[in-house]
């Protein structure tokens, strides 16, 4: 909002957009990886990724949910092997086997969690990965953290901090390449302008950053191109200059933009009738330093879809709302009362299940599908007494009638097919008859067939005049399941979309806090430069 | 399931052997019982009769009862140590109480302090999530210690044995040990309990996957306190019918009992890491294990050589039998 560094900013970006273009044409790239490709069994994570980054360039590598970036960073790294491509260093083909190969040949990463040994303290931490002390505490301080006791133990020293130590410890070593994952992410602002400034100055000195973050705010103000995944194939690098975030968007969708019009027309036409009164109502709420301020409602028979990068406080809003813990601050109304959740069962009781992303979470996988599908009948002390088994037996068998599970295996849910296993995880909230269902990306990695009845499913479940909170990181799902999307960034909702206008790119846009209809408008542009990170 | 579906040839036979054994994991455990009574009976021509079938049947009781505790708290990923002090606890104070009092205040006074350790056991893993193994060794020693205490009080006074404490735990009736009339209702109902009940269903559910069950509203630490209070109950109950078989109270009277109690557990089937299993299997573990002992007892080997080959056995068992029993 204030206007005194906008000119700072896009000076700036010139002149480093004319830098680097001297730079293409008289140097070769410091590191240049091509047609890298690994698969898991079936899945393919990446296609045909290459990255090419030049001496003192700050170089952001992007896309969506699941088009291959840890991949490549991993193999970067050497965490895990490639299957096919080359990696040059300095022009040389170098086999990078080991995180340790990673490090002698000049590439050192920075990963979001903490890399620190939490019982040893600092300096045995150090001593660990053979880092000099001396320019580590320069770093230290120079990141602003002026009084960093390096005796103090690991896990005592705030999140944040820890960050800043591993991206000191990184930087103690001078590494030729430097690897930062969402390196802001839970840094306060002014710890993050640091990291920022400290980041900008390792390019002007010659060194090379790889830079992943999710805010284009930061990658207008800080890199020189960025390299776009998408499917695990790069799509394109482009300059960075204003302007360039919807050309960035449109690669990371890519094909799909079509698509998705499509479906949004047939989805409009089956959306469901409303009630008046909120089913679920939460108001400013808070979960420690992830989520900041979320208020919204989910009425009878709706389902609302949560679409949220990775790690903008989207799991925190579900724990909360599951009662698996305690918010903040705020409120959460259920049919207009207020309620507070400290177990699961509290939440239960009022009648919210969670189905968490991952399986393995919500199941017991040596028992069987039956047991499964019962256990929240058997939960309250009242019902540890003798069970009623015809009556368990016909509530379950509907339950597995209703979701078509495959009960070949049904004697132990480990046995079943992930589908399967993620059906059964429905399906008991369906025996219990939860009025208010929370879906945590309920079709991860399970078949497309299965997709599709679980699409239907919840379809169903609204119109019967559930509830159902639907967070899903394939945004192509918003269209087939919403009537309504809630967007979150940075631990508050940034948008709400009616269905009829959360196409892909609109998602795309608002998921990485861009505003509505930017194509036009400079509101991008003020918005970067208002911004403290661009601060010089 | 998708490669039975696309592979029409026939499964070999030991893959099928292996897959009937997986589905009815009893049958491998009553085999080798049948097997070490045969063996014992080469050994010693005549000396498997309905005297020793009734002795052995006795004797494995106690140990079964026992189990039963461990079979409960093992499902939950849990174990329980005190048995042993909570079984020679409540014998003892019964034995010197029962010289004031009547035997049923006296047997109701014993059991005071087993669902007192049952409690702080429940409470310290349920709710302070100490380590089962530590907490119940803590509160077994904690136990042993107050016991001895408490001897000092009753020295004077002596202790006796209720006659049909005696009855129930030496006696015969045409043949068949009263002993059965304690355990068969005490089996049966933790065979239903695990199979048919709301909380066996926890036990289970929490020992495989707390999270989950924590998830589906289960509140933990109501189960776990549960468990241990019932478990402490059993034990107690097992050292007043224990006192009646050995008939010497003494400090270390049910101690001896508590790692086969593990052990038949184990050998029966239950994880020790939660989850699966069930008492019928350990019925028979504990059977194994005491037809085991006289075996070892009548090969006239020196002690030492003896609990050896008692280790090995119970070690060479389990590893065969988890691979005989899962399918993978």
């Amino acid at each position: 909002m204030s206007g005194r560094t906008e000119g700072g900013a896009v000076e700036r970006q010139q002149e480093r957009f004319w830098n680097e273009s001297n730079a293409i044409l008289t140097t070769n790239p410091l590191l240049d990886a091509t047609g890298v490709v690994k698969t898991y069994g079936a899945v393919v994570a990446l296609r045909n990724a290459s990255l090419s980054v030049l001496p003192g360039e700050v170089h952001a590598l992007m896309g969506a949910n699941g088009a291959g970036k840890s991949t490549l960073v991993k193999i970067l790294t050497g965490a895990i092997h490639a299957d096919a491509g080359h990696i040059l260093i300095r022009g040389e083909a170098r086999d990078v086997r080991s995180p340790a190969d990673a490090r002698r040949a000049g590439l050192l990463p920075v990963y979001q969690e903490p890399s620190l040994i939490p019982d040893l303290d600092v300096a045995s931490n150090l001593r660990l990965t053979d880092t000099p002390v001396e320019p580590f505490c320069a770093w230290v301080r120079e990141l602003g953290i002026p009084d960093l006791d390096i005796r103090d133990t690991a896990r005592d020293i705030p999140l944040a901090v820890l960050r800043v130590l591993d991206l000191a410890r990184a930087l103690a070593v001078e590494p030729d390449v430097l690897l930062l994952d969402e390196m802001t992410a839970a840094l306060p602002a002014n710890l993050a302008e640091k990291v920022l400034e400290v980041v900008r100055r390792q390019g002007d000195s010659g060194r090379s950053v790889i830079f992943i973050s999710h805010r284009f705010v930061e990658i207008s103000a800080l890199c020189d191109r960025a390299t776009v995944l998408r499917d695990g194939e790069t799509v394109g690098v482009v300059d960075i200059e204003p302007g360039v975030e919807e050309r960035i968007v449109e690669m990371m969708l890519g094909a799909r933009i079509e698509k998705t019009r499509v479906a949004a027309r047939q989805a409009s036409q089956v959306a469901s009738p409303r009630d008046s009164r909120p089913r679920l109502g939460v108001a400013n709420l808070r979960v420690g330093t992830k989520l900041n301020d979320v208020s919204f409602d989910l009425a009878n028979g709706e389902v609302a879809g949560v679409v949220a990068l990775e790690g903008q406080g989207q799991d925190e809003l579900f724990a909360a709302l599951a009662g698996s813990i305690r918010p903040s601050g705020g409120t959460i109304e259920v049919d207009g009362k207020p309620v507070k959740f400290a177990h699961p069962a509290d939440a239960i009781r009022a009648g919210i299940a969670y189905v968490p992303g991952d399986r393995t979470e919500a199941l017991t996988m040596q028992r069987s599908v039956r047991e499964n599908i019962a256990l929240p009948f058997s939960a309250a002390l009242r019902n540890w007494g003798p069970i009623n088994m015809a009556q368990e037996r016909s509530s379950v068998v509907s339950a597995i009638e209703r979701l078509q599970i495959d009960t070949r295996a049904q004697r132990e849910v480990q046995r079943l097919s992930g589908g399967n296993q993620q059906k059964v995880t429905i399906a008991r909230w369906i025996a219990a008859e939860a009025q208010t269902i929370l879906c945590f990306d309920p079709t991860r990695g399970i078949d497309v067939g299965t997709k599709q009845e679980i699409y239907k499913l919840l379809r169903e479940l609204a119109d019967q005049g559930k509830s159902v909170l639907f967070y899903t990181s394939e945004l192509e799902e918003v269209q087939r399941v919403c009537d309504r999307v809630i967007v979150i960034f940075g631990g508050r909702v940034v948008d709400v979309f009616p269905v009829e206008l959360a196409d892909e790119p609109a998602l795309m846009r608002a998921a990485y806090g861009l505003p509505r209809g930017a194509k036009e408008d400079v509101g991008i542009l003020a918005d970067i430069h208002s911004s403290p990170v661009a601060k010089p | 399931m998708s490669t039975t579906a696309i592979t029409p040839q026939p499964t070999p036979f030991g893959r099928r052997l292996k897959r009937f054994m997986a589905d009815r994991p009893l049958i491998p455990l009553i085999i080798l019982l049948v097997m070490l009574v045969v063996v014992l009976q080469i050994l010693r021509p005549g000396i498997v009769n309905e005297r020793w079938l009734a002795n052995t049947v006795k004797f494995a009781i106690p140990l079964a009862i026992l189990a039963g505790c461990q079979t409960m708290t093992m499902l939950t990923g849990g174990i329980d140590l005190s048995v042993g002090t909570v079984a020679t606890m409540s014998a003892f104070i019964m034995a010197t109480q029962v010289v004031h009092h009547d035997p049923a205040v006296a047997i109701l006074i014993a059991l005071v302090p087993a669902v007192l350790i049952g409690l702080v056991n429940g409470i310290g893993v349920g709710v302070f999530r100490v380590h089962p193994l530590i907490m119940t060794l803590g509160t077994s020693l904690i136990g042993t210690g107050c016991l001895q205490v408490y001897q000092r009080t009753v020295i004077a006074s002596g202790a006796k044995i209720p006659p049909f404490l005696a009855w129930l735990g030496t006696g015969l009736t045409y043949g068949v040990p009263n002993a059965l009339l304690l355990f068969v209702p005490i089996a049966v109902l933790i065979v239903f309990t695990l199979r048919r009940t709301g909380f066996g269903r926890l036990l289970y559910a929490v020992g495989d996957n707390e999270g989950a069950a924590r998830l589906s509203g289960v509140r933990y630490w109501q189960v776990i306190t549960a468990l241990y209070v019932i478990s402490s109950v059993l034990a107690g109950i097992t050292g007043l019918l224990y006192i009646g078989l050995i008939k010497a109270p003494s400090l270390s009277l049910a101690e001896p009992l508590v790692l086969p109690s593990v052990a038949a557990a184990v050998i029966g089937g239950t994880s020790i890491f939660g989850g699966r299993g069930g008492y019928t299997g350990t019925i028979i573990g504990a059977l194994i294990l005491t037809v085991l002992t006289t075996l070892l007892t009548i090969l006239q080997m020196p002690e030492g050589a003896r609990r050896i080959l008692f280790g090995l056995i119970v070690l060479f068992v389990t590893a065969a039998y988890l691979r005989i029993i899962e399918d993978r």
